[in-house]
């Protein structure tokens, strides 16, 4: 009577369309030449994608090998960043990237993973799609206009924000840096957060709708308010796609870069508060690879993309890995 | 009243609460639900029509009918459980003990504490051990002592019949356990919240030959303590477990009745037919 | 109904903690609600933004001139629009073969385990930092080319545009049924035939907005633009040279020291955005258009 909810019947209804698409194409079946012929190029086709990330690996660290053989493992413990005395290290912005990704992800995930659960549960269903949509939309605006929109409406606030915060609180070591910039950490995490809350609650949400009617029903049978059963049964049953949903947002975070090179600011120092202007890996090779004067000092800018190209895609791997059963495709067209 | 005494008798305390003062004797077959031109819809579609009967304390009642009858749409109105269903509404009234459940200012939450429900596919909570589904409804009300949770947990396996096969094994997870031992162990976590009622929508449809004659061996023992409404698509399991049966057909009551009435002696055509097995 | 008011009534301790019980499902309620009004709050706040900013900037001169000499007041930014309009199509025309091809043969040859690594590692690469992708164009392009050029944009643009492409594709080819595959299978219609004659014209309007989808996602782009197409303040139709395009020229102009320049990069960010909305609207029709058949 009730009937089991759509959402459950239809990864069923794709395996059974994948096991019986299966009987009727063997691959035994390629036999004529047309098809042999058209087997052979769209395998090609499929070699070229993986084709791609290996000259992308490639690239990467043939770019980078003149720093990798300069400096070695210590590029990533280095302090300096001095072009002029070809010296090069990259800890502060590893360390900056990974500050304001995490602070970011500190601000989204209540918010988002919030939205997604007022959506799934608390939303009557025709209203869904007119909250729900604004959000994918905002997870489809480009990162430049975040950029802009940081840099000239956010940063202003951020700024008096500061100085507010350093008057009153400045003898907390995190909001005892210079006040006057607007640009910083702060204002980095900021915009981060605010790019990243779409894409977190929009999977969230997709996550969240996957968990059994029965399962909800089962705990609201028991006396629960819908808030008990949603934070006592529905909350741990979504949990592997929430993290994936949240590693994913992480990602994001620590990979973004035109918003973050317009409001991070552009320093190489190791920062000490929340108002310290710093780069992430990102913006650094932004802002800097179009004036680098010699292969060192360019090789150390691939050097860093390697770096970051190694922890998002060790990141993504991750949310993937995580996402890769609950609910495949819709990742990709969020963004 | 202290806390322990509130958590250990919580029967006492149900009875305590909701019927104060002088209390009537229970007999045994005093009406515990009466249901009044209770109607259920789907949106716009009517899927229970004006249905009227009264569920006595203690006995087993059955819903019998083809399937899309209305049966498991009629008891989930029983606890509130329908509404929880987008688009969907209830007419009428559903008294329990004398009170309306859908009367103004009832909350949901209460009722279900009062009337609980097992549905017909096992649902233990996944990433619950089998300890804390039992103990999952049980804790709401507030108990955060060990003992008398352990003791709880321990009483209603014990209820459930599950407590032997599962005793050594109480911190695995719910899901570990075989489709009939979960369906007892749902029916063991719905004991914990001691209800009057227990209704079961369906309990054995997915399950084996071996694991149904377990859960309504259970059933049997039940009764002693609880009311059970039992949903049931198979009449030879309706006439073994039950003491009255109620016959729906096209979201109708056509027949209500002592069991052994409707089964021998039918007063409608159509409640002949079905159990004669020419439809449905 | 003497019984009635008692309801969630009670006394005592249980009384106190069914109140206690409501008053966080109350909070909660409040908060979730909260997050939800920030989040579509924050948007509407950034799109009204753009969208009065912009629009009080955009004429048609904007649209169809070409830039004047930094600090002048006026001109437009038609080459950047060209510019990207090249790039994408360049980009698109290398993206769609092998994103489409790759999804044909991940859908159609089921048993090859490389077509499921396939797919994961698209989902994957669409985890990469653009900036990255932008290395990898200039590392495979520009340095053995020995210039900056649009064309390298290009290459940039179709690597993000690939596992988008594939992706969606795909997933359209898995919604296209069974029986029709077999319908022609069996009248002994050869397989690549039936793929191209059966399942893609049924899937075509979910690859149209895959592509779409991809295009305009990669239109937004800038840091794969910074050191590849890298910006041209004249006209440019060479895709060998160094071309101009829309976010890049965000960037410039908002970074830039001039106040002409920063209403110039609102105006240009409303266009970008308007492109993203259409095209997200357009495809949400067209797709719901589908379902109703």
């Amino acid at each position: 009577m009730q009937g089991e909810p759509q959402v459950i019947n239809r990864p069923l209804g794709r395996l059974l369309t994948r096991a019986s698409g299966k009987l009727v194409h063997p691959d035994a079946q390629v036999i004529n030449l047309g098809d042999r012929f058209f087997y052979t190029l769209t395998r090609g086709l499929a070699f070229c994608v993986i084709f791609l990330v290996i000259l992308l690996v490639l690239d990467l660290f043939r770019g980078s090998w003149e720093a990798i053989r300069q400096f070695g493992l210590k590029f990533l413990v280095g302090t300096t960043w001095d072009p002029v005395a070809r010296q090069f290290g990259t800890l502060p912005t590893i360390v900056g990237t990974i500050v304001k990704a995490f602070i970011a992800l500190l601000l989204a995930v209540p918010i988002s993973i919030g939205s997604a659960i007022f959506i799934s549960f608390y939303t009557p269903k025709w209203l869904r799609p007119v909250i729900s949509y604004p959000i994918e939309l905002l997870a489809g605006i480009p990162s430049i206009i975040f950029g802009l929109w940081g840099l000239f409406v956010m940063v202003p606030v951020i700024r008096v924000l500061q100085v507010w915060l350093k008057a009153n609180f400045g003898w907390f070591p995190l909001f005892n840096g210079p006040a006057v910039y607007g640009v910083g950490v702060l204002a980095g995490s900021a915009i981060l957060a605010i790019m990243i809350t779409p894409i977190i609650a929009a999977i969230s949400r997709d996550i969240l709708l996957t968990v059994p009617r029965t399962q909800i029903e089962g705990m609201l049978a028991l006396g629960a308010t819908k808030w008990e059963a949603i934070w006592k049964v529905a909350l741990p049953y979504a949990r592997t796609g929430l993290l994936g949903a949240v590693i994913l947002g992480l990602g994001r975070a620590i990979g973004e870069t035109m918003a973050v090179t317009m409001v991070g600011g552009n320093s190489f120092d190791l920062i000490h508060s929340l108002f310290d202007p710093v780069h992430s890996m990102a913006s650094q090779i932004a802002s800097e690879f179009a004036e680098a004067t010699y292969s060192l000092y360019v090789s150390s800018l691939i050097y860093v993309g390697l770096v970051l190209f190694g922890i998002t895609i060790i990141i993504s791997l991750l949310a993937q890995l995580l996402l890769w059963r609950l609910s495949k495709g819709r990742i990709a067209i969020l963004e | 009243m202290s806390k322990e005494g509130y958590a250990v008798e919580g029967r006492q305390r149900d009875i305590d609460f909701h019927l104060p003062g002088n209390q009537p004797e229970m007999t045994p077959d005093e009406t515990r639900l009466r249901v009044e031109e209770l109607r259920a819809y789907y949106g716009k579609s009517l899927a229970v029509n004006n249905v009227t009967l009264s569920i006595k304390t203690k006995k087993v009642t059955a819903i019998i009918g083809p399937s899309g009858c209305g049966k498991s749409t009629f008891i989930r109105c029983l606890n509130r459980m329908h509404e929880v269903t987008p688009g969907a509404r209830v007419e009428g009234k559903v008294l329990l003990d004398g009170g309306d459940l859908y009367g103004s200012g009832i909350d949901p939450v209460e009722v279900r504490r009062r009337v609980g429900m097992v549905f017909q596919k096992p649902n233990p909570f996944p990433t619950m051990s089998i300890y804390d589904n039992v103990a999952a409804g049980f804790k709401l009300n507030g108990s955060r002592d060990r003992r008398i949770i352990e003791d709880k947990v321990e009483k209603s396996l014990k209820m459930a019949a599950l407590w032997e096969e599962v005793r050594s094994d109480l911190h695995k997870p719910g899901t570990s356990l075989s489709g009939g031992q979960q369906q007892r162990l749902c029916i063991a976590r719905a004991l914990a919240v001691d209800p009057e009622v227990l209704l079961m929508d369906e309990p054995c449809s997915a399950l084996d030959p071996i694991a149904t004659a377990k859960i309504e061996e259970l059933i049997h023992e039940l009764k002693d303590s609880v009311t059970i409404v039992i949903v049931t698509h198979n009449m030879q399991q309706a006439a073994r477990v039950s003491d009255y049966t109620a016959f729906f057909y096209l979201g109708e009551l056509v027949e209500f009745g002592a069991t052994g009435d409707i089964f021998t002696t039918p007063e409608k055509r159509q409640t002949e037919d079905y159990i004669t097995g020419r439809f449905g | 109904m003497a019984g009635n008011t008692l309801y969630g009534a009670g006394t005592g301790a249980s009384r106190q903690h069914y109140l206690y019980r409501k008053g966080i499902e109350w909070l909660a309620w409040i908060g979730m609600l909260f997050c939800t009004g920030v989040t579509v709050f924050i948007l509407l706040m950034i799109l009204g933004y753009v969208l009065y900013q912009g629009a009080s900037y955009i004429n048609w001169e904007f649209l169809t001139a070409l830039p004047l000499p930094a600090g002048e007041t006026g001109g437009g930014i038609a080459n950047a629009l060209v510019g990207s309009a090249m790039v994408v199509v360049v980009a698109t025309l290398m993206a769609v073969p092998i994103g489409v091809g790759a999804a044909i043969f991940v859908n159609e040859f089921p048993s090859a385990q490389l077509g499921r690594f396939v797919r994961f590692l698209a989902e994957v690469l669409t985890g990469v930092p653009s900036i990255v992708v932008g290395l990898f164009a200039y590392a495979l392009v520009v340095r053995p080319l020995g210039s900056f050029s649009g064309l390298s944009g290009s290459v940039a643009y179709a690597f993000i545009m690939i596992p988008i492409i594939l992706i969606t594709a795909h997933e359209a080819f898995r919604l296209v049924p069974v029986s029709l595959r077999e319908a022609s299978l069996a009248l002994g219609i050869p397989k690549w035939r039936t793929i191209l004659w059966v399942v893609l014209p049924v899937s075509s309007r979910a690859l149209l907005t895959g592509v779409v989808l991809a295009i305009a996602r990669a239109l937004g782009e800038a840091a794969p633009m910074l050191f590849t197409a890298f910006g041209n303040p004249f006209w440019n139709l060479n895709l060998k040279k160094p071309i101009a395009t829309v976010p890049l020229l965000i960037y410039t102009y908002a970074t830039g020291p001039y106040e002409d320049w920063h209403r110039k990069a609102w105006a240009a960010s409303f266009v970008l955005l308007m492109v993203v909305l259409v095209t997200s609207v357009l495809t949400r029709v067209f797709l719901r258009g589908k379902s109703n058949e």
